[in-house]
């Protein structure tokens, strides 16, 4: 019998229409699947015994019946959601994510909650309460993160489809590692609300599938403006399975130069250089192009997003919901204990930082600063995309490393973002599909970056690529 | 108070707008509710909750500083102020910083002696309130209602243009006039729709650096507020007089010892930490609509005092009490427009009107007289029905009971006496009865009259009409 949880979303929905199979079969697969292989992987926070109940009235659904995990940092009304930190220990939101309600509208069955690193503070998923998520390719490798359980589900054929967040690479850096898709729309393309934010002015929801089809299809459903999040545009939402054409002749993919830069895995740069040749021969025209303020994009970042976290992280504090100390002795103390507890140690780190930095007199050398240098890296990206029509760019500088490897080092942690982060910083879509595997099978990805609101060229250029090559078709053995 | 020392007092006052939905969510923001049924996530701070900006709350703000002469800034633009207190949900309040919505405006205050001064705005932003905290008597608790937290509060900052407690009390009654004249807020302290908050600092006279300030707070009335800057003049004079520091600091107003008292101290002022606000995108404000608001702003205070003195031909003082409340100016052109003796009408409503209020301490509205229920009465006055002291009477009766002067002066028999033959009738037996006043009269000494007079009023109960009994008895003596 052919195994359905290792199919993607297009392929279910056509057997759906067509064959008339039942949601409830597929369920049924995942979780056997899921019961044999989570033990290893542990990408589940939560999971939903009874995800099918209710979906029937949405039979005309887009996603009717299709399997979606969320990543723990968006909200599902009644369903626990705690950003993989203690702090938030059994919060149960009392509001569906705009996300979320557009999923249910469309039928798609919500399966669980993905671990994550705490707070989406992190790139290996190891800061995690519940303890790192695995590899699917290397059980003794991260899985990227922050939405590392998402993309190792993904990877593991746990679940069909899942839902992540991107603040500076998020969604990217752990697909490319579990050699899955993962897009970062444009900021503002889809609503932010319910979900708890790390960096608001970075923050946005994307897919990550198991190919770029099922990625339209989930943008099809989550995109578009919403009045509960005033930084949500209001422009049409194309059909993005439209988009979904073989062609790339004439497209101009800009190569920047300060993206292959020492220290870039020589597997990862081989990868993407073939990868580049591919299009080329499709008909793409390659531009050289530069970014000139690449090599500011990481401590840009960390000032810009640990400055708002600090600040919205702030209402955790044992006052309405969530964890609390039973032993304080007066407000502050309770404050104090409660946080200290709480959080975890890059949590805290985090915290320190932007509080530092917004405080009075380091608030011009630092916060200000950062925005000003923010608006250079924006500026980089319009000059660039006045020579091409895609940027293209290795994910990650190296492969998935071990888990460990990196925890007593938050700076060259820090870096393994550095390719992901300037799309957040200014406001870009972007997409990583797989490209190319190592010589230890690790999975290497793509990096394709378009103009804001341009989805479309993005789909086309990442659809183009995956038809014409096989990557995204191996799977780990588990 | 010496004269050595001049006073300088810059106000903020936070105004609670009266729109129907919080600022940044659509809970309402109707007041004296069960504790937290008017709340959502947003005004909550939960987690994945986001502001939206409630487009009223941004208009009444705009119209607020046209109406103080502010100008407008280009751009919308807000940002966090971050404190850590259990009544303010997300540990951060969304407020204005270096943007504030406007700038630069002015208020001209009329003092009861009739002296006017300028007091300039600094600011006026518009931010969120908080929660209030409930300290349960005798219990290791607190308690939060949230039904507060996140209803739309204007901040409105005096330059330290205020020279004495006086000028703040009559800057405070003009801003609250004003305000009510646009209908924005119901300014009642009490409920705490406005609160104010003072700075003050003294120096000598005729020196240009300002001195060291104090902030004080939890003043509740404007008499409070006028009360606490005159004891912290005092107190900082005092302390100049013995060459003593004045130190910055917060100070609490203590409305049973009629102190203030020291709250904290500069050193341990709050870092705010204030950043844009990244969930709220600042926009451009349009100067269309900023002009289509100024175009329909009403008639001010100052404007329709002015008018007063022309059009009813009032004395200044009388227009200033008059246009001073907006209801109580709406009061008086309704009754003008069916009442044709102005200054009649006015000595009725600030006087025994306004004494009446008082004393019941009600506004006009509260009151209950109807405006035509006044005219009917002193129609009656007018047309010689009633006497202008039982008018008085009557006008009691009609606040204690609601019934119409005519209904109250019928049914108590309080009609004046205004029959000749009546009049003739009873003064011909006063007369009678009191030969020895009519000889003393009739013998020069006129002030006898005054008795008789009285003596006829006293068999009519008051009723007869003063005027013809005088005329009457003269030509009885023989006049």
């Amino acid at each position: 019998m052919e195994k359905l949880y290792s199919l993607t979303a297009h392929e279910l929905k056509e057997k759906i229409d067509k064959s008339s199979l039942s949601p409830s079969g597929i369920l049924d697969s995942l979780f056997e699947r899921i019961a044999s292989v989570d033990k290893k992987i542990k990408a589940f926070v939560y999971l939903n015994k009874n995800a099918s109940s209710g979906i029937e009235k949405n039979r005309s659904g887009k996603l009717y019946g299709i399997p979606i995990l969320i990543k723990d940092n968006i909200c599902v009304k009644g369903e626990e959601t705690t950003c993989a930190s203690r702090i938030l220990a059994g919060f149960k939101p009392p509001y569906d994510a705009t996300v979320i309600k557009r999923l249910k509208a469309e039928g798609a069955v919500l399966i669980g909650k993905a671990n994550m690193d705490e707070f989406a503070f992190g790139s290996s998923c190891e800061t995690s309460c519940y303890g790192p998520t695995r590899n699917p390719w290397d059980a003794e490798r991260i899985p990227g993160g922050s939405s590392g359980g998402s993309a190792a589900a993904v990877a593991s054929d746990q679940t069909i489809l899942a839902l992540g967040s991107d603040t500076g690479g998020s969604i990217r850096q752990p697909a490319s590692l579990c050699g899955v898709v993962g897009l970062k729309p444009t900021y503002g393309r889809v609503s932010r609300y319910g979900l708890i934010a790390f960096a608001s002015s970075l923050d946005q929801i994307g897919p990550i599938t198991k190919d770029v089809t099922d990625a339209a299809l989930v943008m099809n459903v989550i995109s578009g403006y919403d009045e509960m999040d005033s930084t949500c545009v209001d422009m049409p939402v194309p059909d993005y399975t439209k988009s979904l054409v073989k062609d790339v002749k004439g497209l101009r993919v800009g190569v920047p130069k300060e993206y292959f830069i020492e220290g870039i895995d020589s597997e990862v740069e081989a990868s993407i250089r073939r990868s580049i040749d591919v299009l080329r021969d499709l008909g793409a025209k390659i531009v050289d192009i530069t970014l000139p303020h690449t090599q500011y994009a990481v401590s840009t970042y960390y000032i810009v997003a640990p400055a708002e976290a600090s600040s919205n992280l702030a209402r955790f504090d044992g006052v309405q919901y969530g964890f609390r100390v039973q032993d304080a002795k007066d407000l502050i103390d309770m404050y104090i204990k409660t946080r200290s507890k709480g959080f975890g140690n890059e949590a805290k780190r985090r915290i320190l930082l932007g509080t530092y930095s917004l405080s009075t007199g380091y608030y011009d050398a630092y916060y200000l600063k950062a925005q000003k240098v923010r608006t250079k890296i924006k500026e980089d990206f319009d000059n660039a995309f006045k020579l091409c029509d895609i940027i293209v760019t290795p994910t990650t500088p190296t492969p998935a490393f071990r888990i460990g490897e990196k925890t007593k080092d938050p700076l060259s942690m820090y870096l393994s973002d550095i390719f992901t982060i300037s799309a957040n910083l200014a406001g870009l879509p972007a997409i990583s599909i797989p490209c190319g595997f190592s010589k230890d099978s690790l999975p290497i990805g793509l990096h394709i970056l378009a103009r804001p609101f341009d989805e479309e060229t993005l789909f086309r250029a990442a659809y183009t690529f995956e038809q014409n090559t096989d990557h995204h078709k191996r799977k780990p053995a588990l | 108070m010496t004269s050595k020392y001049e006073t300088v007092i810059g106000l903020e006052v936070h105004l609670q707008l009266e729109t129907e939905t919080k600022a940044f969510c659509g809970c309402s923001t109707e007041f004296g509710k069960r504790p937290n049924s008017h709340t959502c996530p947003v005004c909550l701070g939960f987690p994945g909750a986001l502001p939206v900006l409630n487009e009223k709350a941004f208009l009444y703000s705009i119209k607020v500083a046209l109406a103080l002469n502010c100008k407008i800034q280009d751009i919308i633009k807000f940002d966090r102020k971050n404190y850590y207190y259990p009544d303010l949900p997300k540990n951060f309040q969304i407020s204005q910083f270096d943007m504030p919505l406007s700038y630069d405006g002015f208020v001209d205050v009329i003092s009861a002696g009739g002296t006017s001064k300028r007091v300039h705005i600094k600011r006026v932003h518009l931010e969120e309130d908080a929660g209030k905290l409930m300290h349960p008597a005798k219990s290791s608790f607190s308690l939060v209602d949230f039904n507060r937290a996140g209803m739309p509060l204007l901040e409105v900052v005096t330059e330290p243009d205020i020279n004495s407690p006086e000028e703040a009390y009559d800057y405070l009654t003009a801003l609250k006039a004003i305000l009510q004249y646009l209908r924005v807020s119901d300014c009642d302290m009490e409920k705490g729709s406005l609160r104010c908050d003072a700075n003050i600092s003294i120096r000598k006279a005729g020196e240009k650096e300002l001195g060291v300030k104090v902030e004080v707070k939890n003043m509740n009335s404007f008499r409070w507020v006028r009360e606490a800057l005159h004891y912290e003049t005092g107190r900082q004079i005092a302390l100049a007089e013995a060459s003593e520091r004045i130190v910055q600091e917060t100070r609490l107003w203590d409305a049973e010892k009629l102190v203030t008292i020291s709250m904290r101290s500069k050193e341990e002022a709050h870092d705010y930490r204030y950043f844009p606000e990244p969930d709220l995108v600042p926009f451009i404000i349009d100067r269309k609509i900023v002009e289509d608001i100024r175009k329909a702003l009403p008639e001010l205070p100052e404007a329709r005092a002015n008018r007063f003195i022309k059009e009813h031909g009032l004395s200044e003082y009388d227009a200033r009490v008059l246009t001073g409340q907006i209801d109580l100016a709406d009061y008086f052109e309704e009754c003008a427009g069916e009442y044709a003796n102005k200054k009649t009408l006015t000595n009725w409503i600030n006087g025994d009107i306004a004494a009446e209020m008082n004393a019941r301490s009600v506004n006009i509205l509260e009151l209950g007289i109807k405006p035509k229920d006044l005219v009917g009465l002193l129609k009656m006055i007018d047309g010689q029905s009633i006497s202008g002291k039982t008018a008085k009477d009557v006008l009691v009766e009609m606040i204690d009971t609601k019934k119409r002067a005519d209904e109250i002066v019928s049914s108590k028999g309080l009609s004046q006496i205004s029959d000749k033959d009546k009049i003739e009738e009873v003064v011909r037996e006063v007369l009678a009865k009191n030969e020895r006043s009519v000889n003393d009269y009739k013998g020069g000494k006129k002030t006898a009259i005054t008795f008789l007079v009285g003596q006829v009023m006293k068999q009519t109960q008051g009723k007869a009409n003063p005027a013809m009994v005088n005329e009457i008895l003269k030509k009885h003596l023989g006049e």
